[in-house]
């Protein structure tokens, strides 16, 4: 208990505001974590979200990206990191092992927002869709005015589970030498400061708390007023197997 | 990818001189115990929660709340908790098992909460006792959706084991450590591989469990219906 | 007018689900194709509006191959009112009557007056345009189904088994909307259903389907009931249980001038005017028929 005392006594020590024992103050910390967090989180954005809606809409591919989420939620992502930080060469322009790390995480990163884009467009009732082609929606009429809007909760779902996904990832690269949150952790552990260990792991405990209560927020807004509000009777939807979403909760990735 | 280096290592020899064999050993029991924990775990409070929406409620957001920690944090604050010291594999097994309680939770009480209501009253009319009525009626129904969570369960845990090597709990996360200081990928490239063919051959464990335990939910019944749904539609 | 030329529909896992099938559905007029599951009507109905294309054959409206026009402009000239309403459930009624009033650019001013109007001729109250379909009743939801598919006022307006969820009361009063409906805005109407009350209540034009959509018998409801083409007619209308077939009950006497009719069974089934002995006659055209509690007099109209 003690320790816990210490560590947040150490959080608020104001030394650690601009340097630590090892050089990084907290801000730094948390700012490079929020860089690596976000840039990882637009490049799978980026590729996960179209293909993710892709799938749902045309149905095509469903088996593929189910193995390639059920592979991704299997394959160790301390593995990934260390094998990309020997094997590919530092890119200059970047920050040193950013290249490396970037790529891991957002490749952890991508399953979720393509589980979450075509579990979302997969739930929505199938006659509504048939009703919307039938009195002549194009396409992406259907797409964006109708599987879109009922689909967000998932989707948004996904895009939770994806940072929370990215944010454990980057804490884990610091074992790695990457400067992140992770970092007092990982210089925790290995010159057995367990105060700063602990004060590591309490900062990001925080962040990861925040980040997931700021999307909970936003997935409950962006439900549909008169999906939430109307009782739906019979649903006809899509079976969508492999993973099992129910709408609010999405299957969360681990690390 | 040095083939040798897997020979020469195999049953001795790395960092830790267990050899690639017994770090696979360590491995499957650190993860399997888990797994086993957090179904047996699961599935009373799964069924608490599925029928009080108080017990839902706090159970789903205290778990959902353990679950949204990122691994190295739960693993650090276990041994914390609860006093041990931190190369103690019991911090290891703790935190996957909350982890996997936490992902089992959601599945359990959808499962429990998926056998439909008249099957259960079904059951009580014909004169099952509440314990008979659980066991052979209300489990195995819930059985699909079980199955279908322990699989999520199972891969994540034998994934996330790796992550205790860094607080000296020996697994097949050792390879990455030592690959990567030593800049030898071969090494990397055998733990991953070690780590996903566990996680595969535990998968195939669950599901033929699940197919000699659950007969009824077999892929040629579910494609039967399937097809019946098509020629109804097209009527 | 429209035209259906030797139509078939063949699926990949080998369903022949339409088998040449050409039939001429008159403008104006409400036409019905009836079956039971699986015979096809679905289909047939759905290759109108090119939610469905066939596999070889010509449907032609007004003399236009159907597969020449494309097929969302194609739509948004044709009503579609589907079994379980298919509304937008994140949207307002209001906004789901009007939905293919703004597919088709209308000024959004225009369109909710348009709306309303529709609301109006449905008979539901327009107190309820800013409700989300969820917190209607099954009935109120079909009926902003049929609002939303006479918006654009189509000519055509398809219907596939749109009254089978509801309950067969407000079945009732839904199938007498339809014919009221149809007495005013005079539309061509295609309806599939798999009741063959439903089917002679509503339709001007009755076709019987089998398997294949193979058309058993053709025609007015008073021809197939006087003539059935088959057993197979004659099975699905009732007719070999003796349903419809009646005659004068002796045993009951009533008051006045109606006598008790009872089927072949010998059950109930309905009164006849009978003053002076001698039966009533009737000749109802298809505009004044209705479904109410006045018995139209010999010499109506």
């Amino acid at each position: 208990m003690s320790l816990i005392i210490q560590a947040f006594a150490w959080i608020f020590n104001p030394i650690h505001y601009t340097t630590t024992a090892l050089g990084t103050g907290i801000p730094d910390a948390l700012t490079q974590h929020l860089i690596l967090t976000g840039l990882s989180l637009a490049v799978a954005v980026v590729i996960g979200v179209p293909l993710g809606l892709f799938i749902g809409h045309t149905g095509r591919g469903r088996s593929v990206a189910i193995i390639a989420s059920n592979a991704a939620r299997a394959l160790p992502s301390l593995g990934l990191l260390a094998l990309l930080l020997v094997i590919l060469p530092i890119v200059p322009w970047l920050p040193s092992n950013y290249l490396p790390n970037i790529i891991v995480f957002a490749v952890l990163g991508i399953p979720p927002l393509l589980a979450g884009a075509y579990s979302g467009l997969e739930s929505v009732d199938r006659q509504t869709i048939d009703a919307a082609r039938a009195i002549g929606m194009t396409e992406w009429q259907v797409l964006t005015k109708v599987e879109i809007p009922l689909g967000a909760g998932l989707l948004v779902g996904g895009l939770r589970s994806s940072v929370l996904q990215i944010i454990a990832t980057v804490t884990i690269s610091s074992l790695y030498g990457q400067v992140s949150l992770g970092t007092y952790i990982a210089n925790g552990l290995a010159q057995h400061d367990y105060v700063q260990m602990t004060a590591g792991a309490i900062l990001v405990a925080a962040l990861a708390l925040l980040a997931d209560g700021i999307l909970a927020t936003i997935q409950r807004f962006v439900v549909p007023r008169g999906v939430s509000r109307g009782a739906s009777k019979k649903r006809n939807t899509a079976r969508g197997r492999g993973i099992a979403a129910t709408p609010g909760k999405p299957i969360m990735e681990g690390n | 990818m040095n083939w040798g280096w897997i020979w020469a290592n195999f049953f001795s020899g790395t960092d830790s001189n267990t050899g690639i064999w017994g770090l696979t050993l360590d491995h499957l029991s650190l993860s399997a115990l888990p797994i086993v924990l957090g179904f047996l775990l699961s599935i009373p409070l799964g069924y608490w929660a599925s029928r009080s929406r108080v017990a839902r409620s706090v159970l789903l957001s205290v778990f959902s709340l353990l679950y949204t920690l990122p691994s190295l944090v739960l693993l650090v604050v276990v041994p914390v908790a609860l006093g041990l010291a931190i190369i103690n594999p019991a911090n290891v097994i703790v935190a996957l098992t909350i982890y996997a309680l936490a992902i089992m939770l959601r599945s359990s009480t959808d499962a429990f909460m998926s056998v439909p209501a008249d099957i259960r009253e079904a059951a009580r009319a014909i004169g099952f006792s509440s314990w008979q009525r659980f066991i052979s009626v209300e489990l195995p129904l819930a059985g699909p959706v079980l199955v279908a969570g322990i699989r999520v369960v199972s891969v994540s845990t034998v994934s996330l084991v790796t992550v205790g090597s860094f607080i000296g709990i020996d697994s097949l996360g050792n390879l990455f450590h030592e690959g990567n200081e030593s800049a030898f990928p071969t090494e990397i490239w055998t733990g991953i591989v070690a780590v996903l063919v566990i996680a595969i051959v535990f998968d195939l464990i669950i599901t033929t469990a699940g197919r000699i335990l659950l007969p009824w939910n077999s892929r040629g019944s579910r494609r039967r219906a399937a097809k019946r749904e098509l020629a109804e539609a097209v009527a | 007018m429209i035209e259906f030329k030797s139509v078939s529909k063949l699926y990949p896992d080998g369903t022949h689900a339409v088998e040449n099938f050409s039939v001429v559905i008159p403008s104006r007029q409400t036409t019905v194709f009836v079956g039971s599951s699986g015979c096809g009507k679905t289909t047939l109905l759905r290759m109108i509006n090119r939610m469905v294309d066939p596999s070889s054959g010509e449907i032609e409206i007004d003399g236009e191959n159907v597969q020449k026009t494309e097929p969302v402009h194609l739509r948004r000239g044709i009503g579609y009112v589907m079994q379980n309403s298919g509304l937008l459930p994140h949207r307002k009624v209001i906004d789901n009557v009007a939905t293919v009033l703004f597919l088709n650019r209308v000024p959004k001013a225009k369109a909710y007056e348009r709306a309303n109007e529709l609301l109006d001729t449905v008979g539901l109250d327009r107190a309820l345009a800013n409700r989300y379909p969820g917190e209607l009743s099954g009935g109120q939801q079909q009926r902003v189904g049929v609002a939303r598919g006479l918006a654009a006022d189509p000519n055509i307006l398809l219907m596939d088994e749109p009254f089978g969820a509801v309950d067969p009361i407000v079945r009732v009063d839904l199938q007498a909307e339809t014919m009221r409906l149809q007495r005013e805005l005079d539309k061509t109407i295609v309806f599939v259903t798999h009741d063959i009350d439903e089917a002679f209540l509503l339709g001007d034009q009755v076709i019987i389907l089998e398997k294949g959509a193979k058309i058993a018998q053709k025609g007015s409801p008073e021809e197939i009931l006087a003539n059935p083409a088959s057993d197979f007619v004659a099975s699905f209308i009732g007719a070999d249980r003796g349903k419809r077939r009646l005659t004068v009950d002796t045993k009951v006497k009533p008051s006045g001038d109606d006598v008790v009719l009872i089927d072949a069974g010998g059950y109930a089934a309905g009164v006849i005017s009978a003053p002076d002995g001698k039966l009533a006659v009737g000749s109802a055209s298809p505009k004044s028929r209705s479904v109410s509690n006045k018995t139209s007099q010999a010499g109506d109209a």
